[in-house]
């Protein structure tokens, strides 16, 4: 491992050169506020400090770098272009503060991304405030609550979640104060349909589904689905975080959901995870889009400006400060302008085509799809609940040895219903070379398991650091750095 | 194949149950740990706290998944296994012994709804598809 850039800090120097410049403004906080001693930071020189993270940034697994099968995760390539025209000099240096009338062109950006997302899914409103997957879906649920209590509907207290779901699904009901019911999925891959029957009431809030579902399908049953919920005079949430396989193909407003969230950095291609922050529009249909997040961009002829509270007074409110992440707003903005409709299109014909060919490939090579009856959307799920057993490999080893041939490992142990399971999603981005090449890779794992099981069992080889003892990090979190006693493990 | 011991009561939740007197126990099944993995965090129903049948009382997570217990019958906790607090593992080692979970004074002594140890083999044996 290489040293903390704490370990290699020198009482006393400093990069004068990056300095900021001391301000002529005197400080108005009362005393008591003030901090008495000095904060303990990295004292380096410009050089130091720039070849540590430079060094870091080296061992980044990224989609720059190596491919990056991540099912549910979307991880495609940014495109450069996209960057280009979001760094524009009036972008990139524009203040959040700036009055309306300076800010035309932005807000003319997110107003015309609004409309295009408001296409896309087939909603009435969209509100692009949420900064990530998560508070979008925190914000669709809210409103499901604003929408029945603005009815004086204050029974329902309860949100039904098929048990494939995303972890922040029963998260964020249960941040909105809902109690969360687990419906089971049935051997084809679909929401079991009597025991969403038995499960509706006149408690139902809701139902939070992705379609098509973490396991890697499209929910053939949505329509019934939904007309079961709609009659008991509950919601249906689309979690939008698999939309590239049906992007231009099919609107989850058509499908009857009622609210959604759409992941920019999935779907229209924004930096994702620790490489940018994200973005979560929630879309709504008409009954919904009232208690939308503000604010919105409102056009009145040719002048574009923001919404306030009286605009939408039944707003569930703020989310953000300002209107999300600018910066992935319009890089959304120009992936989706530069798609047009027919790309959009082709986005999700090529993203389920490279899913489905890599599946076939792999079924081919003896590989086990957990859902063999069905075709995969954008990504797909093998299960090595054989291998494990005949072979004593766990898919986890697997993981861990894909790393060693310089792919990044894809989901595993996700959906939690099926065992020893990786959730492979190659997206539309990739080429047959770099699929072929995958697929060549697990099958000589495959072969290696079968020679030598400790191969995999002790990988990855070619990493900065071995094996990591996950349950010992977990046991024994430990990530403060203390200047007295150094960390923990060198 | 894992333990199921012929002398408790199972729910389809992979819950156990063994009735002592006037008070139940309650733990997660050999399976449930062995899919789990090892744990690394669990969590408790509080004391004296009343449980309806089939609510989420209690939470189990590893390195792989969280998971909910479901309380397999109504009743008030008069004991929770403080030592998994501070060290799960053991729910992993001995999950029908230093492993249980709580114990629960059952509102009526009514277990039609649990499994005895042969019907319980049968359900994760039909799980394995």
């Amino acid at each position: 491992m290489s040293q903390l850039i704490f370990e290699l800090s020198q009482h006393g120097r400093v990069a004068k050169a990056q300095q900021p410049r001391p301000s002529s403004q005197k400080l108005t906080l009362p005393a008591h506020l003030l901090r008495q001693d000095e904060p303990n930071l990295p004292e380096v020189s410009e050089l130091q400090a720039v070849r540590h993270y430079t060094n870091l940034s080296r061992r980044n697994f990224s989609i720059d770098t190596q491919f990056y099968p991540l099912g549910s995760c979307t991880m495609k390539y940014n495109p450069r272009g996209v960057h280009k025209l979001a760094m524009l000099e009036g972008f990139l240096h524009h203040h959040p503060l700036s009055l309306d009338m300076n800010s035309q062109g932005f807000m003319a950006c997110a107003y015309e991304l609004q409309e295009m997302l408001k296409t896309v899914t087939g909603m009435k409103g969209v509100s692009l405030t949420p900064m990530a997957g998560a508070q979008g879906e925190f914000a669709g649920v809210a409103m499901i609550r604003a929408y029945h209590e603005s009815r004086g509907d204050t029974a329902r207290d309860e949100i039904l979640v098929p048990d494939a779901a995303h972890g922040t699904n029963p998260a964020s009901a249960v941040q909105c104060g809902y109690k969360v019911r687990e419906i089971p999925t049935g051997p084809d891959g679909n929401v079991d349909i009597e025991a969403l029957r038995a499960a509706v009431g006149p408690n139902t809030a809701g139902i939070m589904l992705t379609n098509p579902s973490t396991l890697g399908v499209f929910e053939q049953k949505i329509q019934e689905i939904a007309a079961i919920i709609h009659k008991a005079g509950g919601l249906l949430y689309y979690d939008g975080a698999n939309l590239n396989a049906i992007l231009g193909k099919v609107r989850p407003g058509d499908m009857g959901f009622n609210v959604m969230h759409i992941n920019l950095h999935k779907t229209f291609a924004t930096p994702h995870g620790g490489g940018g922050p994200g973005g979560g529009p929630v879309a709504a249909c008409e009954r919904l889009a009232p208690f939308l997040p503000t604010p919105i961009v409102i056009k009145n002829e040719n002048h574009y400006r923001w919404s306030t509270e009286k605009d939408f007074p039944h707003t569930i409110g703020r989310l953000s400060a300002f209107m999300g992440n600018a910066g992935i707003i319009l890089r959304a903005y120009m992936y989706a302008r530069l798609l047009g409709p027919e790309g959009m299109q082709r986005v999700a014909e090529f993203a389920t085509l490279n899913a489905n060919y890599l599946l076939a490939r792999l079924k081919k090579a003896g590989f086990t799809p957990a859902y063999p009856t069905r075709r995969a959307s954008h990504e797909f799920i093998i299960t090595l609940k054989t291998e494990a057993k005949e072979l004593n490999i766990s898919a986890l080893d697997v993981a861990k040895r894909l790393l060693d041939y310089s792919v990044h490992a894809p989901t595993m142990y996700f959906p939690l219903l099926v065992p020893e399971c990786l959730l492979i999603e190659p997206t539309e981005t990739e080429t047959k070379e770099v699929l072929d090449h995958f697929a060549e890779i697990l099958i000589k794992i495959l072969q290696e398991a079968k020679e030598n099981p400790d191969l995999l069992h002790n990988a990855p080889y070619s990493l900065p650091v071995r094996r990591l003892d996950e349950v010992k990090a977990a046991r024994e979190l430990d990530l403060t750095f203390t200047k007295n006693t150094g960390p923990d493990t060198a | 194949m894992n333990a199921i011991p012929k002398n408790l009561k199972y729910s389809k939740s992979h819950e156990w149950i063994r009735q002592d007197e006037d008070v139940i126990t309650v733990g997660i099944t050999d399976h449930a740990q062995c899919m789990l993995g090892e744990l690394v965090y669990v969590e408790l129903p509080e004391p004296e706290s009343s449980l309806e049948l089939g609510q989420e009382c209690a939470v189990v997570e590893s390195v792989k998944a969280a998971a909910d217990v479901y309380c397999p019958i109504s009743g008030e906790v008069v004991e929770i296994n403080e030592a998994i607090l501070e060290n799960p593992q053991l729910v992993n080692d001995d999950p029908y012994g230093k492993g249980w979970l709580f114990r629960i004074r059952p509102f009526e002594n009514d277990f039609k709804q649990l499994l005895n140890a042969e019907q319980y083999t049968k359900q994760v044996a039909s799980e394995a598809h």
